[in-house]
Protein backbone atom coordinates (compact mmCIF):
# COMPACT_ATOMS: atom_id res chain seq x y z
CA UNK A 1 0.00 0.00 0.00
CA UNK A 2 1.43 3.37 -0.95
CA UNK A 3 1.46 6.27 1.47
CA UNK A 4 -1.32 8.26 -0.23
CA UNK A 5 -3.75 5.34 -0.01
CA UNK A 6 -2.89 4.78 3.64
CA UNK A 7 -3.45 8.49 4.33
CA UNK A 8 -6.86 8.37 2.69
CA UNK A 9 -7.85 5.27 4.68
CA UNK A 10 -6.68 7.01 7.84
CA UNK A 11 -8.74 10.03 6.90
CA UNK A 12 -11.81 7.82 6.52
CA UNK A 13 -11.11 6.15 9.86
CA UNK A 14 -10.81 9.53 11.54
CA UNK A 15 -14.19 10.49 10.14
CA UNK A 16 -15.78 7.67 12.20
CA UNK A 17 -15.23 9.95 15.18
CA UNK A 18 -17.60 12.52 13.67
CA UNK A 19 -20.34 9.88 13.58
CA UNK A 20 -19.58 8.91 17.18
CA UNK A 21 -19.94 12.57 18.18
CA UNK A 22 -23.33 12.53 16.45
CA UNK A 23 -24.37 9.79 18.88
CA UNK A 24 -23.07 11.93 21.72
CA UNK A 25 -24.95 15.04 20.61
CA UNK A 26 -28.12 12.98 20.16
CA UNK A 27 -27.62 11.61 23.65
CA UNK A 28 -27.27 15.08 25.15
CA UNK A 29 -30.43 16.45 23.54
CA UNK A 30 -32.35 13.18 23.95
CA UNK A 31 -31.65 12.93 27.67
CA UNK A 32 -32.48 16.61 28.10
CA UNK A 33 -35.80 16.24 26.32
CA UNK A 34 -36.64 13.08 28.23
CA UNK A 35 -36.14 14.73 31.60
CA UNK A 36 -37.57 18.07 30.43
CA UNK A 37 -40.85 16.35 29.62
CA UNK A 38 -40.90 14.79 33.07
CA UNK A 39 -40.33 18.14 34.78
CA UNK A 40 -41.04 20.97 32.32
CA UNK A 41 -40.83 23.61 35.06
CA UNK A 42 -37.15 22.91 35.65
CA UNK A 43 -36.23 22.64 31.97
CA UNK A 44 -35.64 26.32 31.20
CA UNK A 45 -33.12 26.72 33.99
CA UNK A 46 -30.95 23.94 32.58
CA UNK A 47 -30.60 25.29 29.08
CA UNK A 48 -27.10 26.63 29.74
CA UNK A 49 -25.93 23.21 30.90
CA UNK A 50 -27.61 21.63 27.88
CA UNK A 51 -25.50 23.75 25.56
CA UNK A 52 -22.31 23.14 27.55
CA UNK A 53 -22.87 19.40 27.14
CA UNK A 54 -23.66 19.90 23.48
CA UNK A 55 -20.51 22.00 22.99
CA UNK A 56 -18.31 19.38 24.66
CA UNK A 57 -19.75 16.51 22.61
CA UNK A 58 -19.60 18.52 19.42
CA UNK A 59 -16.02 19.68 19.92
CA UNK A 60 -14.75 16.09 19.94
CA UNK A 61 -16.58 15.35 16.71
CA UNK A 62 -15.24 18.51 15.12
CA UNK A 63 -11.72 17.54 16.17
CA UNK A 64 -12.02 14.20 14.41
CA UNK A 65 -13.43 15.98 11.37
CA UNK A 66 -10.42 18.30 11.49
CA UNK A 67 -8.01 15.34 11.58
CA UNK A 68 -9.92 13.71 8.72
CA UNK A 69 -9.79 16.81 6.53
CA UNK A 70 -6.12 17.44 7.32
CA UNK A 71 -5.24 13.88 6.27
CA UNK A 72 -7.47 14.15 3.20
CA UNK A 73 -5.86 17.37 2.02
CA UNK A 74 -2.40 15.91 2.68
CA UNK A 75 -2.98 12.84 0.48
CA UNK B 1 -27.23 14.19 -23.66
CA UNK B 2 -23.53 13.69 -24.05
CA UNK B 3 -21.58 12.83 -20.96
CA UNK B 4 -20.09 16.09 -19.78
CA UNK B 5 -16.86 16.47 -17.93
CA UNK B 6 -17.46 15.86 -14.21
CA UNK B 7 -17.57 19.25 -12.57
CA UNK B 8 -14.39 20.18 -10.78
CA UNK B 9 -15.47 20.37 -7.17
CA UNK B 10 -13.12 22.39 -5.01
CA UNK B 11 -14.88 22.92 -1.68
CA UNK B 12 -11.81 24.61 -0.18
CA UNK B 13 -11.65 27.40 -2.74
CA UNK B 14 -14.31 29.42 -0.90
CA UNK B 15 -11.96 29.81 2.07
CA UNK B 16 -9.13 31.36 0.05
CA UNK B 17 -8.14 34.77 1.38
CA UNK B 18 -7.67 37.03 -1.64
CA UNK B 19 -6.03 40.44 -1.55
CA UNK B 20 -8.18 43.25 -2.90
CA UNK B 21 -6.05 46.35 -2.45
CA UNK B 22 -2.47 46.94 -1.39
CA UNK B 23 -2.42 49.26 1.62
CA UNK B 24 1.19 49.75 2.76
CA UNK B 25 4.38 47.88 3.57
CA UNK B 26 5.78 46.89 6.94
CA UNK B 27 9.37 45.62 6.96
CA UNK B 28 9.26 44.65 3.29
CA UNK B 29 5.98 42.75 3.64
CA UNK B 30 2.84 44.07 2.02
CA UNK B 31 -0.28 44.68 4.08
CA UNK B 32 -3.36 44.07 1.98
CA UNK B 33 -7.05 44.71 2.25
CA UNK B 34 -8.41 41.17 1.82
CA UNK B 35 -11.88 39.80 1.18
CA UNK B 36 -11.81 38.52 4.78
CA UNK B 37 -11.27 42.05 6.11
CA UNK B 38 -13.94 43.49 3.80
CA UNK B 39 -16.57 41.00 4.94
CA UNK B 40 -15.67 41.52 8.58
CA UNK B 41 -16.17 45.25 8.01
CA UNK B 42 -19.51 44.55 6.35
CA UNK B 43 -20.56 42.43 9.34
CA UNK B 44 -19.44 45.22 11.66
CA UNK B 45 -21.30 47.82 9.61
CA UNK B 46 -24.51 45.78 9.60
CA UNK B 47 -24.17 45.28 13.35
CA UNK B 48 -23.69 49.03 13.79
CA UNK B 49 -26.80 49.79 11.71
CA UNK B 50 -28.76 47.15 13.63
CA UNK B 51 -27.77 48.62 16.99
CA UNK B 52 -28.30 52.22 15.85
CA UNK B 53 -31.85 51.45 14.78
CA UNK B 54 -32.67 50.00 18.20
CA UNK B 55 -31.07 52.55 20.50
CA UNK B 56 -33.84 55.16 20.28
CA UNK B 57 -34.82 54.45 23.91
CA UNK B 58 -38.51 54.91 23.24
CA UNK B 59 -40.79 54.19 26.16
CA UNK B 60 -43.00 52.04 23.97
CA UNK B 61 -40.46 50.16 21.84
CA UNK B 62 -41.08 49.51 18.17
CA UNK B 63 -40.26 46.19 16.51
CA UNK B 64 -36.65 47.08 15.77
CA UNK B 65 -35.99 48.24 19.32
CA UNK B 66 -37.66 45.06 20.59
CA UNK B 67 -35.27 42.98 18.49
CA UNK B 68 -32.22 44.79 19.85
CA UNK B 69 -33.53 44.68 23.42
CA UNK B 70 -34.23 40.99 22.99
CA UNK B 71 -30.55 40.37 22.23
CA UNK B 72 -29.21 42.64 24.98
CA UNK B 73 -31.63 41.19 27.51
CA UNK B 74 -30.69 37.66 26.47
CA UNK B 75 -26.97 38.25 27.02
CA UNK B 76 -27.54 40.26 30.22
CA UNK B 77 -29.66 37.49 31.75
CA UNK B 78 -27.08 34.90 30.68
CA UNK B 79 -24.38 36.89 32.48
CA UNK B 80 -26.41 37.23 35.69
CA UNK B 81 -27.32 33.54 35.61
CA UNK B 82 -23.71 32.38 35.10
CA UNK B 83 -21.66 34.91 37.06
CA UNK B 84 -24.14 36.63 39.36
CA UNK B 85 -24.65 40.38 39.90
CA UNK B 86 -20.93 41.01 39.35
CA UNK B 87 -21.27 39.70 35.83
CA UNK B 88 -23.14 42.73 34.59
CA UNK B 89 -20.00 44.72 33.94
CA UNK B 90 -18.69 42.13 31.47
CA UNK B 91 -21.95 42.19 29.50
CA UNK B 92 -20.73 44.73 26.86
CA UNK B 93 -17.76 42.52 25.93
CA UNK B 94 -19.77 39.28 25.74
CA UNK B 95 -22.51 41.09 23.83
CA UNK B 96 -20.09 42.48 21.23
CA UNK B 97 -18.47 39.06 20.92
CA UNK B 98 -21.80 37.29 20.46
CA UNK B 99 -23.22 39.80 17.99
CA UNK B 100 -20.05 40.02 15.91
CA UNK B 101 -19.73 36.24 15.62
CA UNK B 102 -23.44 35.92 14.84
CA UNK B 103 -23.31 38.60 12.15
CA UNK B 104 -20.06 37.28 10.64
CA UNK B 105 -21.56 33.76 10.53
CA UNK B 106 -24.81 34.88 8.93
CA UNK B 107 -23.20 37.30 6.46
CA UNK B 108 -21.17 34.36 5.14
CA UNK B 109 -24.41 32.44 4.55
CA UNK B 110 -26.18 35.09 2.43
CA UNK B 111 -26.59 33.66 -1.09
CA UNK B 112 -25.15 36.69 -2.88
CA UNK B 113 -23.31 34.31 -5.22
CA UNK B 114 -26.37 34.61 -7.48
CA UNK B 115 -25.26 38.17 -8.24
CA UNK B 116 -21.60 37.27 -8.61
CA UNK B 117 -20.60 38.50 -5.14
CA UNK B 118 -19.14 35.76 -2.99
CA UNK B 119 -19.54 36.37 0.73
CA UNK B 120 -16.62 35.26 2.83
CA UNK B 121 -17.17 33.70 6.25
CA UNK B 122 -14.53 35.38 8.37
CA UNK B 123 -15.23 32.97 11.25
CA UNK B 124 -14.16 30.00 9.10
CA UNK B 125 -10.53 30.99 9.68
CA UNK B 126 -8.60 30.06 12.78
CA UNK B 127 -6.72 33.37 12.62
CA UNK B 128 -9.99 35.20 13.35
CA UNK B 129 -11.57 32.80 15.85
CA UNK B 130 -8.19 32.21 17.50
CA UNK B 131 -7.74 35.94 18.10
CA UNK B 132 -11.26 36.17 19.55
CA UNK B 133 -10.49 33.19 21.81
CA UNK B 134 -7.16 34.69 22.93
CA UNK B 135 -9.01 37.94 23.68
CA UNK B 136 -11.49 36.07 25.89
CA UNK B 137 -8.74 34.06 27.54
CA UNK B 138 -6.62 37.10 28.32
CA UNK B 139 -9.62 38.91 29.81
CA UNK B 140 -10.16 35.85 32.05
CA UNK B 141 -6.49 35.92 33.10
CA UNK B 142 -6.45 39.69 33.69
CA UNK B 143 -9.70 39.66 35.69
CA UNK B 144 -8.57 36.62 37.68
CA UNK B 145 -5.16 37.99 38.63
CA UNK B 146 -6.55 41.50 39.21
CA UNK B 147 -9.26 40.34 41.60
CA UNK B 148 -7.56 37.47 43.39
CA UNK B 149 -3.83 38.19 42.86
CA UNK B 150 -1.85 34.96 43.28
CA UNK B 151 -4.82 33.35 44.99
CA UNK B 152 -6.14 32.84 41.46
CA UNK B 153 -3.98 29.70 41.29
CA UNK B 154 -6.39 28.02 43.72
CA UNK B 155 -8.48 27.55 40.57
CA UNK B 156 -6.34 24.49 39.94
CA UNK B 157 -7.28 22.90 43.28
CA UNK B 158 -11.05 22.38 43.43
CA UNK B 159 -12.74 22.41 46.83
CA UNK B 160 -12.73 19.10 48.64
CA UNK B 161 -9.79 17.59 46.79
CA UNK B 162 -8.42 14.72 48.93
CA UNK B 163 -4.80 15.16 49.94
CA UNK B 164 -3.63 12.02 48.16
CA UNK B 165 -5.00 13.43 44.88
CA UNK B 166 -3.07 16.71 45.26
CA UNK B 167 -0.18 15.72 42.96
CA UNK B 168 -2.68 14.56 40.31
CA UNK B 169 -5.55 17.09 40.16
CA UNK B 170 -3.68 20.41 39.67
CA UNK B 171 -1.78 19.28 36.53
CA UNK B 172 -5.03 17.98 35.02
CA UNK B 173 -6.84 21.20 35.89
CA UNK B 174 -3.94 23.20 34.50
CA UNK B 175 -4.03 21.34 31.17
CA UNK B 176 -7.80 21.70 30.94
CA UNK B 177 -7.42 25.41 31.69
CA UNK B 178 -4.70 26.00 29.10
CA UNK B 179 -6.61 24.08 26.42
CA UNK B 180 -9.60 26.43 26.72
CA UNK B 181 -8.59 29.10 24.17
CA UNK B 182 -7.79 26.40 21.61
CA UNK B 183 -11.08 24.56 22.08
CA UNK B 184 -12.95 27.87 22.02
CA UNK B 185 -11.42 29.07 18.75
CA UNK B 186 -11.22 25.64 17.14
CA UNK B 187 -14.91 24.85 17.74
CA UNK B 188 -16.19 27.93 15.92
CA UNK B 189 -13.66 27.64 13.10
CA UNK B 190 -14.22 23.93 12.42
CA UNK B 191 -18.01 24.18 12.72
CA UNK B 192 -18.17 26.98 10.17
CA UNK B 193 -15.63 25.36 7.82
CA UNK B 194 -17.41 21.99 7.98
CA UNK B 195 -20.77 23.64 7.38
CA UNK B 196 -19.59 25.48 4.31
CA UNK B 197 -17.82 22.43 2.86
CA UNK B 198 -21.09 20.53 3.38
CA UNK B 199 -23.08 23.24 1.59
CA UNK B 200 -20.62 23.25 -1.31
CA UNK B 201 -20.61 19.47 -1.70
CA UNK B 202 -24.40 19.11 -1.47
CA UNK B 203 -25.04 22.02 -3.83
CA UNK B 204 -22.79 20.34 -6.40
CA UNK B 205 -25.27 17.40 -6.39
CA UNK B 206 -27.95 19.70 -7.82
CA UNK B 207 -25.91 20.49 -10.92
CA UNK B 208 -23.96 17.25 -11.32
CA UNK B 209 -27.06 15.07 -11.21
CA UNK B 210 -28.36 16.80 -14.36
CA UNK B 211 -25.62 14.98 -16.30
CA UNK B 212 -27.64 11.78 -15.82
CA UNK B 213 -30.22 12.97 -18.37
CA UNK B 214 -33.69 14.50 -17.90
CA UNK B 215 -35.50 11.34 -16.73
CA UNK B 216 -33.11 10.37 -13.96
CA UNK B 217 -31.37 13.69 -13.40
CA UNK B 218 -34.21 16.16 -12.89
CA UNK B 219 -35.91 14.31 -9.97
CA UNK B 220 -32.57 13.80 -8.28
CA UNK B 221 -31.67 17.43 -8.85
CA UNK B 222 -34.98 18.61 -7.38
CA UNK B 223 -34.58 16.30 -4.38
CA UNK B 224 -31.05 17.65 -3.85
CA UNK B 225 -32.44 21.17 -4.03
CA UNK B 226 -34.98 20.35 -1.30
CA UNK B 227 -32.20 18.80 0.79
CA UNK B 228 -30.10 21.92 0.22
CA UNK B 229 -32.86 24.17 1.58
CA UNK B 230 -33.00 22.02 4.72
CA UNK B 231 -29.22 22.01 5.11
CA UNK B 232 -29.16 25.80 4.74
CA UNK B 233 -31.73 26.09 7.54
CA UNK B 234 -29.55 23.79 9.64
CA UNK B 235 -26.52 25.95 8.92
CA UNK B 236 -28.40 29.06 10.06
CA UNK B 237 -29.17 27.20 13.29
CA UNK B 238 -25.48 26.26 13.65
CA UNK B 239 -24.47 29.89 13.03
CA UNK B 240 -26.68 30.93 15.96
CA UNK B 241 -25.69 28.05 18.25
CA UNK B 242 -21.96 28.52 17.68
CA UNK B 243 -22.19 32.24 18.48
CA UNK B 244 -24.19 31.37 21.61
CA UNK B 245 -21.79 28.62 22.68
CA UNK B 246 -18.80 30.95 22.24
CA UNK B 247 -20.47 33.61 24.41
CA UNK B 248 -21.70 31.03 26.96
CA UNK B 249 -18.29 29.40 27.40
CA UNK B 250 -16.58 32.80 27.67
CA UNK B 251 -19.04 33.77 30.41
CA UNK B 252 -18.39 30.46 32.23
CA UNK B 253 -14.62 31.01 32.06
CA UNK B 254 -15.16 34.55 33.36
CA UNK B 255 -17.19 33.05 36.20
CA UNK B 256 -14.15 30.95 37.17
CA UNK B 257 -12.05 34.11 37.22
CA UNK B 258 -14.56 36.22 39.16
CA UNK B 259 -15.79 33.69 41.72
CA UNK B 260 -13.05 31.01 41.61
CA UNK B 261 -14.77 27.69 42.34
Amino acid sequence: MDAAAATLIGSGLAAIGAGMAAIGVGNVFGSFLESALRNPAAADGQQGRLFIGFAAAELLGLLSFLIAILLYLKA
Amino acid sequence: MALAEPAKLDPMHQFAVQPIAHLFDIGGRGVYLTNSAVWMMIAGLLLWIFMLGGMKRQLVPGRWQMAVEGFTGFIASMMTANIGPEGRKYTPYIFSLFMFILFANIVGMIPLGLFGIHPFTATSHFTITGVLAILSFSIVLIVGFWKHKLHFFSLFVPHGTPVWLLPLIPPIEFVSFMVRPFSLGLRLFVAMTAGHVLLEVFSSFIIDSLHAGPVLGVPISLASMALMVGISALELLVAGIQAYVFALLTSLYLNDAVNLH
